[in-house]
C-alpha cells in the first residue's frame, strides 16, 4: 500500500518536471535541426507560468469543467500506471481523458476547435487499436495485465514482441501529436487550423493542457519502457532514443491527410502488431 | 521577475501592407535571426498571444477584423505597429479606402519605423515591448485596468 502511495505521489510531482525538461530539450534539438539556436531549456516552464498569469477567457460554463476532468483522468491514468496497476485500466482512463478534451473543444462551437476535435477523434481511432494490442501482447508473454508483474518479468519482452514494439512506436507519433500526424493541433506554426483543438483555450486553461501534455508524454514513454524492463539502463537509453527519433521524424515530415494516417496506422497495427501476436499464439504457442 | 518577459507569444496580422514588412516579420523567425531565442512563438492565434504585430495600414474592410482580434487577446497585451504604413498609412495614406495607421483603430504601444522595417529593428521592438508587457502585468496585479 505504501509503495503505491509513494509512486503515485512521485509520479504526480515528478512527471511535470521531467516532462517539461524533455519538452525544453525537444525544442532545442528541433531548433538545432533547423540550424537555429532555440529557446532556453526551461522555456516550457516559463510558458506555463506566464499562461497562469494571463486573463481567463472561458467560452462557456462547461469548458473549464471538462478541462479539470481531463486533467484528473490523466493523473489517474498515469498514477495507476506507475503504481503498477492494470494496464487495461490505464489505457481506458487515458482514452476517457482524451474524450473529455474533445468534449471541451466541441463545447466551444468554434469551427477551428470543432475540426480539431474531429481530427483528434480520428487520431484516437488510428492509435488506440495498436495500444490495446500492445496490452494484449504484453499479457500473452507475461501472463498478466498488471504493470508491476510486467516490469518484474524476467523475460526480455522485446525479443518476444518486436512487432508490437514497432507498432507502438509508430502510433506514439500520433499520440504525441507530432508531424506527420499533428492533425488536431501542433506545437509548430502550421496555421491552416489556427491551433486546432486548443484554439479556444487561453491563459490558465492552455497552461493546464500543456502540463497534461507533459504527464501524457511521460506515461507513453513509460509504456515504451515496459518492453525493456528486464534491463533498466537499456530501457532508459531506448526511451531517450525513441523520443529523439520522434523529434527527427517531426522535423523531416510534412503533415499528412487523415485518410493516410488511418490507413497506415491500421496497416501497421494489423501487419506488424497482429503478425507478432499471430506468431506468439500459433508458432510459439504461448 | 515576471514570466511574461520570458515567454512573449506573438501573432502577426497583415493590414494593407505591400508584403514588404510581412516578409521581414517572417524573417525574424528564420534561422538567421531566430526570435525563438527569446521564447517568442508565432502562434497565429489571438487567444494565445501577448504581442500583436500589425504590418500595413488599416482600411475600411479590415477595421472590424483588427478590433475583433485585439478584443480576443487576453490581458496583458501589447500592440506593435511595424513599418511606416502601420504608423501613419505610409504611401497608401492617400488612398480612398485607407483610414490611416493602426492607432486609428486600436491603441498602439510601440512603433517600429522603416519601409520596410529591418528584422533587427523588429526584434528590437519586440524586446522593448517586453518592458511594457511587464509594466502592464504589474498594473493588472494591482487591480488597475489597463488597455
Ligand atoms: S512600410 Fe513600406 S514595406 Fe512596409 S508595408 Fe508599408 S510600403 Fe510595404
Amino acid at each position: 500500500m505504501n509503495t503505491v502511495f509513494y509512486t503515485t505521489i512521485g509520479y504526480i510531482l515528478l512527471a511535470p518536471f521531467v516532462g517539461g525538461l524533455l519538452m525544453g530539450l525537444d525544442r532545442i534539438v528541433t531548433a538545432r535541426m533547423q540550424s537555429r539556436v532555440g529557446p532556453p531549456v526551461l522555456q516550457p516552464f516559463y510558458d506555463v507560468f506566464k499562461l497562469f498569469g494571463k486573463d481567463k477567457l472561458t467560452v462557456n460554463q462547461f469548458h473549464n469543467y471538462y478541462l479539470v476532468c481531463f486533467f484528473i483522468f490523466i493523473l489517474v491514468s498515469g498514477s495507476m500506471f506507475f503504481a503498477g496497476n492494470d494496464l487495461l485500466m490505464v489505457i481506458f482512463a487515458f482514452i476517457v481523458a482524451d474524450v473529455l478534451l474533445i468534449l471541451a473543444a466541441y463545447s466551444t462551437n468554434s469551427p477551428y476547435s470543432s475540426i480539431g476535435a474531429e481530427r483528434e477523434l480520428l487520431q484516437m481511432l488510428s492509435a488506440e487499436p495498436m495500444i490495446l494490442l500492445s496490452a494484449v501482447g504484453l499479457y500473452m508473454v507475461t501472463g498478466s495485465f498488471k504493470v508491476s508483474a510486467i516490469v518484474s518479468c524476467e523475460k526480455p519482452l522485446i525479443v518476444y514482441l518486436p512487432g508490437v514494439f514497432l507498432g507502438l512506436t509508430y502510433v506514439l507519433t500520433i499520440k504525441l501529436r507530432k508531424s506527420p500526424f499533428d492533425l488536431s493541433t501542433s506545437h509548430h506554426a502550421h496555421q491552416e487550423l489556427v491551433k486546432g483543438i486548443t484554439t479556444e483555450f487561453a491563459g490558465p486553461a492552455l497552461a493546464v493542457i500543456e502540463i497534461v501534455h507533459w504527464y501524457e508524454t511521460i506515461l507513453l514513454l513509460g509504456m515504451i519502457y515496459l518492453f525493456f524492463a528486464f534491463n533498466p539502463v537499456l530501457g532508459v537509453v531506448v526511451v531517450v532514443f525513441v523520443y529523439f527519433l520522434e523529434v527527427l521524424v517531426d522535423n523531416t515530415n510534412a503533415r499528412i491527410k487523415w485518410e493516410l494516417m488511418l490507413k497506415s496506422a491500421w496497416m501497421v497495427t494489423i501487419i506488424v502488431g497482429g503478425g507478432n501476436l499471430f506468431v506468439l499464439y500459433y508458432v510459439l504457442r504461448l | 521577475m515576471s514570466f511574461i518577459k520570458k515567454s512573449p507569444w506573438m501573432f502577426h496580422y497583415d493590414g494593407s501592407s505591400c508584403n514588404g514588412c510581412d516578409i521581414e516579420v517572417l524573417a525574424c523567425l528564420m534561422p538567421m535571426y531566430d526570435i525563438e531565442r527569446f521564447g517568442v512563438i508565432n502562434t497565429g492565434n489571438p487567444k494565445h498571444s501577448d504581442i500583436l504585430l500589425i504590418t500595413g495600414s488599416i482600411n475600411r474592410q479590415n477595421e472590424d477584423v483588427v478590433k475583433t482580434l485585439y478584443g480576443q487577446m487576453g490581458n496583458p497585451k501589447v500592440v506593435i505597429a511595424i513599418g511606416t504604413c502601420a504608423a501613419s498609412g505610409g504611401i497608401f495614406a492617400e488612398c480612398y479606402n485607407i483610414l490611416g495607421g493602426v492607432n486609428t483603430t486600436i491603441p498602439v504601444d510601440l512603433y517600429v519605423p522603416g519601409c520596410a522595417a529591418r528584422p533587427e529593428a523588429i526584434i528590437d521592438g519586440v524586446i522593448q515591448a517586453l518592458d511594457i508587457l511587464e509594466e502592464k502585468q504589474k498594473q493588472r496585479k494591482k487591480g488597475k485596468v489597463t488597455k
